[in-house]
């Protein structure tokens, strides 16, 4: 009877596979994630291994807020509305997203990090932020530049190299 | 005789079916939205655009709910109030799908469910670009009475809207509807345009054609220290215009209806997001006054949510 009322309505077989389709995605990222062992190390290896595809030029740009005394708390506010839902509110990192008070990202110069925020990782899950105006997105920088090094949780390799 | 109640008969049976159509949108509206209540409230930065997209797709897994309302006057017939429900979900980074339900309550006629649209949007390259190219693809079932006008194509014009309910619904379309969305953000700007290319599935229906470009701004391109709703931050205001482009048989502005409308998109930071446009007609084939505003809360980690009640590992 299903298989008859499939037949006589493409559309909702059409909406049927879709539906199947997404939550497959949502399924398949929900395991890789949820999988905290290897697949986790895996999975902050590659964020962090993008920092060393961004070009040289961006690597350099300085943040135009460094000396803002606003920066830090409106990042802050802005890491809470916008990245704390993957990355954990005190940037621990979690199951979907790498750690941001991890060493490699403390390390990293203001314009690598302000590239991975502007460009995103699509492939694995990171959306762009370029709709956030640019001094936004400094802000956020100025906040992640401000977490302490020491409340690392994740340990991640770091090897830089891409796959 | 025969004829007359083969008619009514049909007439009876389209009903019906409208009926079951209309319950069944009705019960899958509220089922999501009950998923959606049992999850948390996402962060909003939308745009104002009603009509034009930008390039930015829904974050990955996290499941949009969002009302507008069209308020439209008609000349040759009676004002409308239509309005839709759509559920926009982040699948991954680079697909957000879209389900819409539609509907129409036109003044001293009557309320009727018009259809549905299974939207899709890719994106295909991985970084931002000096411009980002967005494809799109639609697939819509709607009857003739739908007015909610989220695009206008091909010959579109005000007098389409002015048949009755009751003739408009016996007539349905079954579209695929395309477009390339380009988009651009300088400097807090944001430039959207968005060419489309529609055809009725009906192989005599010719390829129809329309536009939607938009600009918009947010009101201050700094964000405050403090946790603020009336931040001018929070508020983002911008322009749109779309209209149709005529058809295969005839391309061209002849025969078209043009829109120009402000707009402007109040973020909150609870995860709200009001958004309100005056439309309005640019020439005599278009309505005088397409007044919109919508409503939108974005919910995170949905998906991830269902696939866990689905089975998913732990």
């Amino acid at each position: 009877m299903i298989k008859d009322v499939l037949r006589s309505r493409p559309a909702l077989l059409l909406l049927a596979m879709a539906a199947v389709a997404s939550l497959t995605f949502a399924q398949g990222s929900a395991q890789s994630s949820n999988d905290i062992g290897t697949q986790s190390d895996h999975l902050h290896h590659y964020y962090y291994a993008e920092s060393a595809r961004v070009p040289e030029k961006a690597r350099e740009r300085q943040n135009p807020l460094a000396s803002d005394p606003d920066a830090v708390a409106a990042g802050g506010k802005l890491f809470e509305q916008h990245c704390a839902e993957c990355h954990g509110h005190n940037a621990e990192g979690s199951r979907k997203a790498p750690a941001l008070c991890a060493e490699a990202v403390q390390q990293a110069t203001d314009g690598t990090l302000f590239w991975i925020l502007t460009n995103g990782v699509v492939r694995r899950g990171m959306p762009v932020w370029s709709k956030l105006p640019e001094a936004e997105r400094w802000q956020i920088v100025r906040f992640l530049k401000s977490l302490n090094a020491s409340q690392e949780r994740a340990k991640p390799h770091l090897d830089t190299r891409t796959r | 005789m025969a004829a007359k109640n083969c008619a009514c008969l049909c007439r009876e049976h389209w009903s019906r079916h409208q009926g079951k159509i209309a319950f069944r949108g009705w019960l899958a509206a509220h089922v999501l939205l009950l998923v959606a209540l049992l999850v948390c409230p996402g962060s909003a930065q939308e745009s104002p655009y009603i009509v034009t997209y930008d390039h930015y797709l829904e974050e990955p897994g996290n499941l949009e709910v969002e009302y507008f309302s069209t308020f439209g006057t008609q000349r040759g017939g009676n004002d409308f109030h239509a309005y839709w429900v759509e559920f926009e979900y982040g699948a991954t980074a680079w697909w957000t799908t879209e389900l819409y339900l539609d509907g129409q309550t036109t003044f001293g006629d009557s309320t009727v469910f018009t259809g549905f649209r299974w939207e899709n949007r890719i994106r295909p390259l991985q970084r931002e670009h000096f411009v980002n190219p967005v494809l799109y693809i639609e697939y819509e079932q709607i009857s003739e009475a739908d007015k909610i006008i989220k695009e206008v194509e091909g010959h579109d014009v005000e007098s389409d809207h002015a048949e009755p309910n009751a003739d408009a619904r016996r007539g349905h379309n079954h579209e695929l509807e395309f477009k390339l969305l380009l988009s651009k953000n300088f400097r807090g700007w944001n430039v959207a345009v968005n060419p489309l290319a529609t055809k009725n599935l009906l192989p005599s229906n010719p390829w129809e054609f329309g536009y939607a470009i938009g600009v918009s701004r947010p009101l201050a391109l700094k964000a405050s220290a403090e946790r603020c709703s009336l931040c001018l931050e929070n508020f983002v205001a911008g322009v749109e215009m779309y209209g149709g482009l005529g058809d295969t048989q005839s391309f061209g502005l002849h025969e078209t209806s043009h829109y120009l409308a402000p707009a402007v998109a109040w973020n909150l930071p609870s995860g709200w997001t009001l958004r309100f446009s005056p439309g309005f007609g640019l020439n005599d084939n278009s309505h005088r006054l397409l007044l919109r505003w919508g409503l939108s809360r974005e919910f995170s980690g949905v998906g991830e949510k269902v696939s866990r009640l689905l089975g998913g590992r732990q």
